[in-house]
């Protein structure tokens, strides 16, 4: 099989793996796409000079564009191959699926993310106590949401 | 020095994901036991697909610019230690945008 045919399989497989057999559904979720508009950014930084230094090389044949790099087009995105876009969509969602997945099964639920440290822009003023929001704040609660009281 | 670039190239993911824990507060590190039980599975398939991947000439890497320590496969060294750092940069960074939006993943309670 080709690396092209691969990427489709990977991401067909992961979306069955999160949706179907791990049911984590993490796919349906806001926190993820937030998440992976992040990594996917950097993912373009960091395989754009893995790529475009010819750190690592592709087979022409193997891929939908062609065996040279380039910044956009034939194939290619920020100087990788499309196919890189799935491969790392696949390790993304699968990685956060399991973790979920571990998550659900009560492996170590707690201790919970946050609250970020009190000088982070919208953290609650005490940096670890919920509070009040403020008078004038638009911010949903300024950090004081309620936690998991597993957290 | 040009033989370290890969590895550079996953020094700057580990660096750069790396205060989420400490500013951020993730608590990924902290929770080794679940950060390994997620990692174990994700290298185990991306291992086999990359194996499969040099086996087929899918893809090379320039003697020049990584270690030259391979494994057993001719995977390079590297390429063992993406499917690690990715992997856990990936889960950082979900738990960071948890730790400031405090939307539901699914995991704050038990199977329903």
């Amino acid at each position: 099989m080709t690396y092209t045919q691969l990427a489709v399989l990977g991401v067909a497989g992961t979306v069955l793996l999160d949706l179907a057999v791990l049911r984590t559904r993490v796919l349906l979720r806001r926190t993820f796409w937030v998440s992976y508009a992040i990594v996917v950014t950097f993912q373009l930084l960091t395989n754009g000079v893995l790529t475009g230094l010819r750190i690592v090389r592709y087979d022409g044949a193997a891929i939908l564009g062609t065996d040279t790099p380039q910044l956009v087009g034939a194939g290619r995105l920020v100087y990788a191959p499309v196919e890189d876009l799935a491969f790392g969509f696949a390790m993304v969602v699968q990685t956060l699926a399991w973790w979920v997945f571990w998550g659900r099964r009560g492996v170590q639920r707690a201790p919970v993310a946050g609250p970020p440290a009190a000088w982070w822009p919208g953290a609650s003023p005490a940096g670890s106590r919920p509070r009040a929001p403020r008078p004038g704040r638009r911010r949903r609660a300024a950090g004081g949401a309620a936690r998991s009281p597993d957290g | 020095m040009a033989r370290l670039s890969y590895l550079a190239v996953l020094a700057f993911i580990v660096v750069g994901t790396g205060w989420l824990e400490l500013v951020l507060r993730t608590r990924v590190y902290r929770r080794w036991r679940r950060l390994l039980l997620t990692v174990v599975p994700v290298v185990a398939v991306f291992t086999v697909w990359d194996l499969y991947a040099v086996a087929r000439g899918h893809w090379t890497f320039d003697p020049q610019r990584t270690t030259g320590i391979r494994l057993p496969g001719r995977l390079p060294l590297e390429e063992l230690l993406f499917f690690v750092v990715v992997p856990v940069a990936s889960v950082l960074s979900f738990e960071a945008v948890r730790a400031v939006k405090r939307w539901p993943v699914g995991d704050e309670t038990g199977p329903p």
